[in-house]
């Protein structure tokens, strides 16, 4: 299969931004700062595609997830959804539209209500919007448990009853019961063991091309991600430092940070070492409380120069990319990191 | 051969619960040689933790049930007195644990936990184990030791935090160090400085590990000796080149080919291990895998059902499977290596 024609444009963002406050004082609570947890990202998802965001943790890759979910209202920026502006729509006017957007979590055990049974985790969403699916919730439900190679038979047990990777797939079944048109997956398989991780990765990428629906998948496995989506952003402390389509991202990256993540994973292969390029990053990831000026990396770059302090680079086109293939850096690479076989 | 620092024979793990007995571990041998790696790899509820853990009698000795033997440097530590360990603990063998900060005391700085360790077991007093702890600090590749030795865990990065967990665990240059999941709670450029200096510390000191981990990659780049666990036994053992590059189990081959790669065709579909894993309460009689190994109908008769196989052979690459080994070699490269995407690797 080749990367599918995107189609329509369903969701869009504009200049995303996210601040937390931070508030100190005994008495009086002032703000005397803020957690740039999103600063400023751009990102378009299409019908049917599975966007990627990657990301070391703090890198506001999940805050990003919850904005474009719109379960966070963002400080600044625009959110377009099927051509409304939802950036600061009330809970009256968002209404319509959640049941098109869900999410699966990243751990199945906390995020399923352990007093409930499976048959009312799954049909909760249908009941909160007062949808009465043809022949009756449970059927759908039986329906639903199906779809994600359950036991519709299961419907009365409770979540304990169940093994990790069965609970995950009560999550997507919930997260499926209102036939949305996007699912914001934040690390849906990092929680579980790589047998288990491979059937619900699968079992994402049938919904996803069946029912065709737009995935924001949100992970820190570079492969998985490299598996399940066709475009991906890569983050670093609040903002897309590279995107692209996962051939030219992981074929050709450009930004050193994307250097850097891709020469850090460890393949299963004990020969890969004496083949591949070898970056180590020092130090840690800046504080989002006040990040570096210019370039955020530049405090870990080994290619960082005066002006990667004085100037912000923008995410753009850079020569020799295709077309859509974005960076953000002054001193871009074009070494390869990972040799394609 | 010189006598292994460490001999697992025949260990067993038991623990009684209202629902039957857990053989979270059972028949498990092996050696590790002084400054070799042996990496332990299975899922969760393979018995990988609770085998280690038993080395150290940290297993909760008084709910369960330990038989065979664990030599370390000849002297056997199952059923060991409480006094006997106790001096070994972070003397002679050590442990780093998954998540840094829990287990580090949020009450005490950094130093103090370093120094707590070091004292304990040289008698040096309170300056000598500091500026023990700044020593170590500054070995792990924390910057500024002389400061940030009197911060708290809780002003550490998480990367920094498991540098002081490996500073802890090394302050006394043991001869064995186990570490359980050492790097799964962190991201992967913070990992890949973990794993560095886990192999330049292990150069170093000449120290035996024991490396336990779900994930084939850190495998591959840090151990010389892999041994794949299941339902509580050893399914295959071998060295990392012959347990990655040539499995003969089908468990193994399910790890390898359900996970993605970086490289080579993206389309490729995982191929997942079927089912889940199955209670250790009660085992079924024949292989423990069998209920999701894709392969046993080729075992002529019912083997699979009803007996055990046993890890043969006895020494160098092994497996526990009832495939003849003529078979596993064809199933592996004519079956799972295309089916996995492993085609291009040699």
């Amino acid at each position: 299969m080749t990367d599918q024609q995107p189609g329509e444009v369903l969701l869009e963002a504009r200049d995303l931004e996210m601040h937390f406050p931070i508030r100190s004082g005994a008495i009086i609570r002032r703000r005397t700062g803020s957690v740039r947890a999103v600063d400023g990202i751009d990102l378009t998802v299409h019908e049917g595609e599975s966007f990627g965001l990657v990301g070391e943790s703090g890198c506001g890759k999940s805050t990003t997830g919850r904005l474009v979910a719109r379960l966070l209202e963002p400080t600044a920026g625009t959110i377009t959804y099927a051509g409304r502006d939802i950036t600061h729509a009330s809970r009256k006017e968002l209404a319509p539209i959640r049941p098109e957007i869900q999410m699966i979590f990243q751990d199945p055990y906390s995020s399923l209500n352990p007093r409930h049974t499976v048959g009312s985790i799954v049909a909760g969403p249908m009941e909160v919007n007062g949808i009465d699916p043809p022949g009756g919730r449970k059927k759908r439900v039986r329906e639903l448990l199906e779809t994600v190679g359950l036991n519709p038979e299961h419907y009365n047990r409770y979540p304990h009853e169940f093994s990790g990777g069965q609970r995950q797939r009560i999550g997507v079944a919930r997260a499926l019961s209102l036939e949305p048109k996007l699912i914001v997956a934040d690390e849906p398989v990092s929680a579980l063991d790589v047998s288990i991780q491979a059937q619900v990765v699968n079992l994402l990428q049938r919904l996803q091309r069946e029912l065709g629906i737009a995935f924001v998948f949100i992970a820190h496995d570079l492969a998985v991600v490299r598996h399940f989506s066709q475009r991906i952003a890569v983050m670093y402390l609040g903002k897309i430092v590279e995107i692209a389509d996962r051939a030219d991202l992981y074929g050709n990256p450009r930004h050193p940070y994307t250097h850097a993540l891709l020469s850090s994973v460890p393949e299963a292969d004990p020969d890969s070492e004496s083949h591949r390029e070898r970056i180590r990053l020092t130090g840690d990831v800046p504080s989002p409380i006040d990040p570096p000026s210019g370039c955020r990396f530049r405090t870990r770059c080994w290619k960082a120069k005066d002006i990667c302090a004085e100037q912000e680079p923008p995410l753009a086109q850079l020569a020799e990319t295709t077309e859509g293939h974005l960076t953000a850096c002054h001193f871009p690479e074009s070494r390869h990191v990972v040799p394609a076989l | 051969m010189p006598e292994p620092l460490l001999s697992v024979r025949d260990l067993k793990v038991r623990f009684s619960t209202d629902d039957g007995v857990v053989k979270a571990v059972d028949g498990l041998s092996f050696d590790l040689p002084r400054g070799r790696t042996l990496g332990i790899v299975g899922e969760s509820g393979s018995g990988k933790s609770v085998s280690s853990l038993a080395i150290l009698g940290l297993h909760g000795p008084e709910h369960s049930e330990v038989s065979g033997e664990i030599l370390f440097e000849g002297e056997n530590l199952v059923g060991a007195r409480e006094n006997t360990l106790r001096k070994l603990r972070g003397k002679r063998i050590s442990m780093i644990f998954q998540d840094p900060l829990t287990s580090l005391s949020p009450y005490y700085t950094i130093g103090e936990q370093i120094a707590e360790t070091y004292r304990k077991h040289t008698g040096a007093n309170r300056k000598q184990a500091k500026r023990r702890a700044v020593e170590m600090l500054a070995k792990v590749g924390i910057p500024r030791p002389e400061r940030r030795v009197d911060d708290y865990p809780h002003q550490f990065s998480g990367g920094m935090r498991q540098r002081a967990m490996i500073a802890i665990a090394l302050c006394c240059d043991p001869d064995l160090l186990i570490a359980d999941e050492p790097t799964t709670a962190l991201d992967v450029t913070v990992q890949a400085q973990i794993l560095d200096l886990l192999r330049e510390l292990r150069s170093e000191f000449d120290t035996g590990i024991i490396l336990i981990t779900h994930d084939m990659g850190v495998v591959a780049q840090m151990a010389d000796e892999v041994l794949v666990m299941y339902a509580g036994r050893c399914v295959e053992r071998g060295t990392v080149r012959e347990v990655l590059k040539t499995p003969q189990h089908p468990y193994s081959w399910g790890l390898l080919s359900s996970i993605p790669h970086l490289t080579g065709d993206v389309d490729v579909p995982l191929v997942p291990v079927r089912g889940t894993p199955p209670s250790l309460i009660d085992l079924p009689p024949g292989c423990p895998f069998q209920p999701r190994c894709d392969f046993s109908a080729r075992v002529p008769g019912d083997r699979c059902t009803t007996e055990r196989p046993s890890l043969l052979p006895e020494t160098g690459h092994a497996s526990a499977c009832h495939l003849s080994t003529s078979d596993k070699t064809l199933i592996f490269t004519d079956e799972i290596r295309p089916a996995a995407g492993l085609t291009g690797r040699p």
